[in-house]
């Protein structure tokens, strides 16, 4: 099952090698991980994304409990939540191709943010599902490279978390 | 006024009561010992390797509760503490461990004696610092006192850059720590406890088991309390021994690999199982599934991880075990009616009673040679468990565990977790430094003594006079019993043929060489030992077939354990040397084929 953790942590040098280094010392799994600042300088936001049964997500959570420069660890499983993800996609343009490459951009409420004569980079931000679903219908035309900054997640107001 | 930061750890060292610092010089910490030199209220007890130095600093701390200390520079002497901090995070040992680092404008340039010890070090330790301005010195001091010794204690590293021990800044100490990130639970959850209690009050055959946690947190008169009130057997972890009375009848001895039958089979048959301070090891549940499958489980523990980690509780409670102890006893003296039906008690003493009869603790004694087993009867004899007595790690230490009987948690010193060798003697020189009146007494194996066994040099120039009984087989016993019982009596690589002279060694370091090769012997050699008030190796003949009994073979489930050796089992090679004597001219084509290949049969005369 998979599971999107939300972590408030100490911003501290350090902070994200005990994280990685408590996954990889246990056997526990991240499937993408990204850290940013918040409106608090001191404090940086980490979401990770893992799997694993009940037992194991247990032990994650109490596991990065147990760090001292975690403040804060909330399994979004559950609760009502906000997640998302932005991606940018670089795709090959024929001629031929443009229209409809404009039009899944467009369908998606993406932006192309860059062009050449050969390629657009598109800029596309929401759950993961439609991220992967715009991707499913890019990838027949083409695409390049592509890079996912992966989940961000926070819970709704008026859930206790 | 303004102090430079080696005045400022020094300062603080005393604020928070360190009166003995375990530690080893070097270039980048020479600024702090020029400071130590000049003051009279710290005492530095200087090691003969950084090893040495931590597990010192771990005998000290597990001999008075109080956090251990130790000081060593850069580099090598920063990797040196790598194992005792494992040992230490394990066994969850408070300590403090100041590395030398070096300066902050070379960090990162692979400066000569640089090591990043703060990578290396996150995985073995609670917490660790980078102190990287003078100003955060003070409070860095006071928070890593605090983690090390609060909630589940633990080692904490703090990096100290050679140029922070030199800068200058106005010296205040905090009076307190707040880490909003680190509020451990003390108190456990009142709900939790009732529900305990009212599951106790219906058990019929209840087992406490209890560990380390409980010597950890000094609940050792709850628990004695908690089993008198509920007339309930008790058994320990190999850490947990001497948290409860090692002499009392309600003791059913450790559990585990190397427990006892009875131990093993109460908790098989039990339908309670109080598991207070302990955290389901792998050594002593045996084959999980088959561990306990009758009982329900109430599991107290400071450490949310320990809990469901291995094994499934009906009632888990988080808090430091002796105010939950303490809780739980409140709440089942105040309760109406009585607290157990003494008829059904009855009948489960007398069931317990039936599994010693059926297989006791014991082995054969011999008029020829020495058991280990009868030397470690002899030294609790002699001692009526009044001594601190700790162990390296293999077959002496499961016979200690077995055969001595605790009276005090912190009386015992040994690497349960990790199992280190080595840790044995310098744990002990420790809580010698910590207790000068107490006898202290090593009991290690001719394997494990080998490693760290420089710090007899320590032992003898701070007068620290720990009597060291080297149970002595020619062999790494343990892994020796490994490759009889299941390697094809294959011994490959564990018979210790260059095993020096014991007495020798000692009296060549100033210390007192002692040996015993009979059994007559015995007592008068550990009566003189104990006597002397100098450090003692006593090097013990011990006889070398001798395997550690009852066990619970890997892979098996406790109630399969096994008394002793096989119908078919070979007798152990020994070796053809005298000990403490030249080894036997040998003829040079039995010289050749002992290089060409150590089958068992090349050690037989």
């Amino acid at each position: 099952m998979v599971h999107i953790l939300s972590l408030k942590v100490e911003n501290r040098a350090g902070t994200l090698s005990r994280i990685a280094g408590l996954f990889s010392a246990r056997g526990f799994n991240i499937d993408s991980l990204t850290v940013a600042p918040t409106e608090d300088p001191s404090v940086s936001s980490m979401t990770i994304v893992t799997h694993g049964d009940d037992v194991v997500i247990e032990q994650i959570t109490k596991q990065l409990n147990k760090l001292i420069d975690v403040i804060k660890v909330v399994d979004t499983m559950g609760r009502d939540y906000v997640q998302r993800e932005t991606a940018l996609i670089k795709i090959h343009t024929r001629v031929e191709d443009r229209a409809e490459a404009l039009r899944v951009v467009d369908i998606f409420r993406a932006r192309v943010v860059d062009s050449s004569r050969n390629s657009y980079t598109v800029e596309v931000t929401g759950d993961s599902d439609k991220i992967d679903a715009m991707i499913n219908l890019l990838r027949p035309l083409g695409v390049k490279e592509l890079v996912r900054t992966g989940k961000v997640a926070l819970a709704r107001e008026g859930t206790r978390c | 006024m303004k102090l430079t930061g080696s005045a400022i750890l020094i300062e603080c060292l005393k604020r928070e009561g360190v009166d003995t610092l375990f530690g080893y010089p070097g270039g980048v910490v020479l600024g702090l010992y020029d400071h130590l030199h000049q003051q009279n209220d710290i005492r530095h007890v200087l090691c003969r390797h950084e090893q040495g130095a931590i597990h010192m600093a771990e005998g000290y701390a597990r001999s008075t509760g109080r956090v251990g200390t130790a000081l060593v520079t850069s580099g090598p002497g920063a990797t040196n503490t790598i194992t005792g901090l494992w040992d230490a995070l394990m066994d969850s040992v408070p300590l403090v461990v100041f590395t030398g680092q070096v300066p902050t404008s070379l960090i990162g340039n692979d400066a000569f004696q640089e090591a990043d010890i703060i990578g290396t070090s996150l995985s073995c330790t609670k917490y660790n610092f980078l102190v990287k301005r003078v100003e955060d010195l003070a409070r860095t001091i006071k928070e890593a006192y605090y983690i090390a010794a609060s909630g589940r204690p633990g080692p904490v590293l703090i990096d100290l850059p050679k140029d922070v021990t030199f800068a200058t800044t106005e010296f205040s100490y905090p009076d307190s720590v707040y880490l909003r990130s680190y509020n451990p639970t003390i108190r456990g959850n009142k709900g939790q406890i009732k529900k305990a209690a009212t599951a106790i009050r219906r058990a019929r055959r209840p087992v406490l088991y209890t560990g380390g946690g409980v010597v950890s947190s000094g609940a050792s008169a709850e628990l004695h309390r908690l089993a008198e009130l509920i007339r309930c057997p008790v058994t320990n972890t190999l850490m947990g021994l001497g948290g409860f009375r090692g002499s009392d009848p309600a003791f059913l001895g450790m559990l585990g690999m190397h427990g006892t039958y009875r131990a093993n089979m109460a908790m098989y048959e039990s339908d309670l199982v109080i598991a207070v301070g302990v955290r389901f090891d792998d050594r002593v549940t045996g084959k999980v599934d088959e561990f306990i499958p009758n009982a329900k489980i109430i599991h107290v523990d400071i450490d949310p991880t320990s809990i469901r980690k291995n094994i499934q509780v009906d009632i888990p409670i988080v808090g430091d075990v002796k105010h939950v102890l303490a809780d739980l006893i409140g709440i089942l003296e105040e309760a109406d009616g009585p607290l157990f039906d003494t008829a059904e008690r009855e009948t489960w003493e007398a069931r317990i009673a039936e599994m010693e009869a059926a297989h006791p603790l014991g082995y054969k004694t011999s008029s020829q040679s020495i058991k280990p087993q009868q030397v470690i009867e002899k030294i609790y004899e002699l001692t009526q468990g009044n001594a601190i007595v700790s162990t390296d790690v293999g077959q002496h230490q499961m016979f200690t565990a077995q055969y001595y009987k605790f009276e005090n948690g912190r009386d015992w010193l040994t690497s349960g977790g990790l199992g280190t060798m080595g840790y044995g003697f310098p744990a002990a020189l420790g809580a010698q430094a910590a207790h000068p009146d107490r006898l202290v007494i090593t009991v290690s194996g001719d394997g494990s003594i080998q490693m760290n066994i420089q710090e007899l040099a320590t032992a003898v120039i701070n007068e620290l006079p720990v009597k060291v009984i080297i149970l002595n087989n020619h062999y790494l016993g343990m892994v020796r019993q490994w490759q009889q019982l299941f390697y094809n009596e294959h011994y490959s690589h564990s018979y210790l043929a260059a095993t020096p002279d014991f007495v020798k060694l000692a009296e060549a370091y100033g210390a007192v060489g002692l040996r015993a090769t009979r059994p007559e012997e015995l007592e008068a050699v550990l009566l003189e030992a104990f006597r002397v008030k100098k450090p003692v190796f006593v090097d013990v003949q011990v006889d070398p077939s001798e395997n550690v009994y009852p066990m619970v073979p890997a892979g098996k489930a406790n109630f399969q354990m096994v008394f002793s050796d096989p119908d078919d089992a070979h007798p152990v090679p020994v070796p053809d040397r005298i000990p403490g004597q030249a080894p036997a001219k040998k003829s040079p084509a039995r010289a050749s084929a002992e290089a060409s290949a150590a089958t068992p049969a090349d050690f037989r005369d």
